[in-house]
């Protein structure tokens, strides 16, 4: 079996066209559910046969419910290394679903059901992973298309749930209502004003928590952060999600700020930082992963501020994804060790950044270069 | 997640650093937090399922009649697999493990009691008529919500709370 994305209208990316609110700052919602089947051992615990017999039933339940009726679905754990990863790239599977970064490698029955931007993890760290990502900030609607699901799913297969204990996962630190959300947010602004520090030590102090762009064990990297609830019992999942909704707002509002002084305190030094960013983009030769998202982060930052009109937000996420290693691999049938993957990563932005460009100079305003 | 430093021992401490405008992230378990100088107090206090692994390991769970190799009758998990590994064995071990796990959904979550939405069971999801929420649930949120002076959403509760009634 080999990946075919072609399965998937929008190459299950709809999440980076920038089309939800906040798409400067924010760029993806992500809710999920964690669901475990009832009578079945935990994921880990249980043994091929018995993952497999958990993944046909899924899928049988799948087929009844309207919400998931042509979804594709994807066997994980028949794809290769390579694509196992771009699907990790493109925020679709976990680490520990794709078999990434563990010594066992992937897990017999591991699978993606995905429809949309709605996401069924199978044999998971827990049974069942229900997740939905969304454009910019989202909450609301990312939370409400998840509960559709686990309703539809839940009606077919019984979920293992304690009156006490509410949903029962392989992970107590899940147990409760199952719910992430989580908000992947960009603050170059707070970063640079070094008010970064603050903040994320009030997170923690308000049962939120933050982790790099890839989720958990993720390092942050081009100022990007995702934020989530820390706490998933004692509150119910609506509780949770206003709250971190809450947060998220003011966070956004002190990320606001922070721009606002930089650009009144040190207009000339932001402005060089993002052009020199921009420049480098545009011009490079060879760019590390590390190096390409840093400076995407300085460039998004002058989207932001007005300071580049000639590139449009969808770009730079779409850059965010396409220059991980696995999708320059794919793109140019190279292996992900290759050793001209830096070269092919600057190729490829400097391709999109002239089409965007272009693009942009045909239909309307110059940029605003001194 | 395991300690980056030693490969070996999960990591708990999750070590944030500004330098010249880049943040970097490092993840230790606390032996090797402590090797490199990182004060953990505050650290600890914030993952305490590590702390409360170390606490079984050393005898010391304040809930402690059960025996670390009592086993769950329906897939015969530990609290000692439970232990080395993060994870239950399957969903009967909240039922034989109650005891130990009340007191780490406390620590961890600052309450054992799930809230909100109770799973029906397939049958009733299947009914066309969703079963009206429970009043009684929802006056609770409504009082959790002012005291925690979230009026928006004590408003809402409010509204659905009158429709109700």
């Amino acid at each position: 079996m080999t990946l075919d994305f072609d399965l998937l209208p929008d190459g299950g990316v709809s999440w980076l066209d920038a089309s939800g609110p906040a798409p400067h700052i924010v760029l993806s919602t992500r809710i999920r559910l964690a669901r475990n089947l009832r009578g079945v051992p935990f994921t880990h615990r249980a043994d091929d046969a018995e993952r497999e017999r958990l993944l046909e039933r899924v899928l049988a339940a799948a087929r009844g419910a309207p919400e998931l009726a042509g979804a594709a679905v994807y066997r994980v754990d028949r794809l290769s290394r390579l694509e196992r990863q771009l699907l990790h790239e493109r925020h679709l599977v976990s680490k520990e679903l794709a078999g990434l970064g563990s010594r066992d490698g992937v897990r017999h029955g591991a699978a993606l059901l995905t429809n949309g931007d709605v996401g069924v993890m199978i044999n998971e760290e827990d049974h069942l992973r229900l997740q939905v990502l969304k454009s910019g900030f989202a909450p609301e609607p990312a939370f409400a298309d998840t509960q559709r699901v686990d309703r539809a799913l839940g009606a077919s297969v019984p979920f293992a749930f304690h009156p006490e204990f509410g949903y029962l996962t392989a992970c107590p630190t899940n147990a409760g209502t199952g719910l992430r959300a989580s908000v992947l947010i960009h603050l170059p602004g707070l970063v640079l004003t070094k008010e970064i520090a603050k903040v994320l030590q009030g997170l923690s102090q308000v049962g939120l928590t933050f982790r790099g762009l890839y989720g958990e064990g993720s390092e942050v990297v081009g100022n990007f952060f995702q934020l989530s609830n820390q706490t998933t019992l004692g509150k119910s999942a609506e509780e949770l999600l206003d709250h971190l909704a809450k947060i998220v707002r003011q966070v956004i509002q002190y990320e606001e700020q922070a721009r606002e002084v930089l650009q009144r305190d040190a207009p000339t030094v932001i402005a060089d930082k993002v052009w020199r960013a921009y420049g480098l983009l545009r011009y490079a030769r060879s760019l590390s992963l590390e190096e390409a998202m840093n400076l995407l982060s300085g460039v998004r930052l002058g989207v932001g501020l007005n300071l580049i009109t000639d590139l449009s937000v969808y770009t730079l996420n779409k850059l965010l994804v396409f220059t991980q290693p696995a999708h320059l691999a794919q793109r140019t049938e190279r292996t992900l060790t290759d050793p001209d993957l830096p070269a092919v990563r600057a190729g490829y932005v400097r391709k999109l950044l002239e089409e965007d460009a272009a693009r942009r100079q045909r239909s309307g305003p110059s940029t605003t270069e001194p | 997640m395991l300690c980056e430093h030693c490969g070996e021992r999960p990591a708990a401490i999750h070590l944030t650093q500004i330098v010249n405008d880049t943040v970097t992230q490092q993840h230790l378990c606390e032996v090797c937090a402590a090797e490199k100088g990182v004060h953990t107090e505050a650290s600890v206090a914030k993952f305490p399922l590590s702390d409360f692994l170390a606490s079984m390991g050393e005898g010391t769970a304040p809930t402690a009649p059960a025996s670390r190799a009592e086993a769950c009758s329906a897939c015969g998990a530990t609290l000692q697999d439970f232990q080395d590994t993060g994870r239950l064995g399957c969903p009967e071990c909240y039922a034989t493990f109650a005891a130990h796990l009340r007191t780490l959904l406390r620590r961890v979550h600052g309450s054992s009691q799930h809230v909100g939405v109770a799973y029906p069971g397939p049958a009733a999801l299947r009914e066309p008529e969703a079963p009206a929420p429970d009043l009684t649930e929802l006056r609770e949120q409504l009082q959790r919500a002012v005291a925690a002076e979230n009026f928006e959403l004590a408003a809402r509760l409010r509204d659905q709370i009158r429709a109700l009634e």
